[in-house]
């Protein structure tokens, strides 16, 4: 770590390229405080959008014409609006009606940074997770039927296992999507990695060697989930179904 | 002195809102255009039978597609001269002109992509007939490939335009004074709490009756080309 340091502090002095997270430990903290908080936002919003999205796609089935209607214009009023002005909406606008507890608001900006998120990507999943419904073959479904399968058996144990696989790519888009728009919480200052980095080049006035090493984080995290994903496609894939 | 209710002080400031929402679509048109033309570049350099091209064409699409649209906004509102030189004329680059660069680098990205995938889903038999009738490479690109691929191209830059359009009013976090910025003005001037959702509803729905339709469009022509 020191040889590192040391590095980095030998090449801002020869080269001008000034990388103070390496050898500033101030520096160092806010920068690993701004990708611990990057991460977590996308993790807490990927398994709770799963988690709803799933919801949302079995109220899509609803026999309930009323439900059917509600939901779907969940998903389209998400979809087809800036994600900016829905942050917007819930941190200026419906932040300030909740109680206050203890003097404090009730959810903070990475609080309501994860509603919005949540909310918007959950708007994506539920789509996705119908669509990988509909993939599934009638056939399977007429095959477990006359084996005496029940319902909810059917779903359990044929569409969603079916279905789960068929949206893995479909999946990891969204993931993509979902770290990308993690920026967006930038607007209403969640201690999220563009955010930490913007304060580091504001005060070193090193913006343009900061502005590369956070274009290169957000690649490489991003051609991590790539790797995973893909690997997790291969062990999941079904015989039998695409190339 | 009453007060004015939300609907009045709606009514009054309409006019901004719409100059404001005005000046998105003028700066998605602009970037979707900037973005498609070098796309389009990008893309062919993608198919292109070079293996350098490829490599590189492969290189670009992919980092610009996988950088956050707010990063690569402020990447260029940060770096890009604000005018340029040229002997004794000075181009100036506002604010305005810098985020609209900023903004068409990803959808040229994902445009060079889609013709990627267009081409690509062209079966190769239609290159080998078009090699049996002795047509060259160019020949085929023009003649037979691309008419094709136009049409299978069509519904998903159409939807990119729908998710720049959104993604304009991200400039009014690097200093743009569009349809976000007019709205926070507007809410810090009336010092009303009753009109921050209506106001912020009022602009959701704006967007709302310009994409939406545009995603319908979108669906009905992939549904209209997947039949054929």
């Amino acid at each position: 770590m020191n040889d590192v340091s040391a590095w980095f502090k030998w090449l801002s002095h020869t080269s001008g390229i000034k990388l103070t997270i390496f050898y500033d430990s101030y520096d160092r903290s806010r920068w690993l405080t701004g990708l611990v908080s990057t991460l977590e936002l996308s993790a807490i919003c990927l398994v709770l959008s799963l988690l709803l999205g799933a919801c949302v796609a079995w109220w899509n089935r609803s026999r309930f014409a009323m439900v059917r209607y509600l939901v779907g214009s969940y998903v389209q009023l998400f979809r087809n609006t800036p994600p900016l002005a829905q942050i917007y909406f819930f941190y200026f606008a419906i932040s300030p009606l909740l109680p206050k507890v203890g003097g404090q608001p009730l959810l903070g900006s990475m609080g309501w940074a994860i509603v919005s998120l949540t909310l918007l990507e959950t708007a994506f999943t539920s789509e996705i997770f119908r669509a990988g419904i509909e993939a599934v073959p009638k056939s399977m479904i007429e095959a477990a039927e006359s084996l005496g399968y029940s319902k909810l058996q059917i779903f359990i144990d044929i569409v969603l296992p079916l279905a789960f696989r068929f949206t893995l790519p479909a999946i990891n888009n969204n993931l993509v999507n979902l770290v990308k728009t993690t920026t967006l919480a930038y607007a209403i200052a969640a201690p999220e990695l563009l955010y930490m980095s913007s304060q580091i080049w504001s005060e070193q006035t090193n913006v343009a060697d900061m502005m590369c090493m956070l274009l290169l984080t957000y690649v490489a995290i991003i051609a991590v989930i790539n790797v995973v994903m893909r690997w997790l496609e291969r062990r999941l894939r079904i015989p039998g179904f695409g190339q | 002195m009453s007060q004015p209710s939300v609907v009045e002080l709606l009514l009054k400031w309409t006019p901004l809102l719409a100059q404001g929402f005005a000046f998105n679509l003028l700066i998605s048109i602009f970037a979707m255009a900037l973005g498609t033309a070098a796309g389009l570049f990008l893309g062919f350099g993608a198919v292109s039978t070079s293996r350098w091209l490829k490599q590189l064409s492969d290189l670009a699409v992919q980092f610009f597609r996988n950088a956050p649209w707010l990063v690569l906004l402020f990447f260029v509102m940060l770096l890009m001269p604000f005018e340029l030189r040229v002997g004794p004329w000075v181009l100036p680059f506002p604010d305005w002109i810098k985020s609209t660069v900023g903004l068409a680098l990803p959808v040229m990205a994902n445009v060079a992509e889609i013709v990627r995938g267009a081409v690509e889903s062209i079966p190769s038999a239609q290159w080998d007939a078009a090699r049996s009738l002795a047509f060259n490479r160019r020949q085929t690109m023009w003649e037979i490939i691309i008419p094709q691929c136009i049409k299978r191209m069509l519904p998903a830059w159409m939807n990119w335009y729908a998710i720049l359009t959104m993604a304009t009013t991200l400039t009014s976090i690097v200093g743009v004074n569009e349809v976000m910025t007019t709205v926070g003005r507007i809410t810090a001037a009336e010092q009303r709490a009753d009109l921050l959702i209506p106001i912020y509803l009022y602009v959701l729905l704006w967007f709302f009756l310009y994409c939406y339709p545009i995603a319908l469009w979108t669906k009905r022509l992939e549904l209209r080309y997947r039949e054929r």
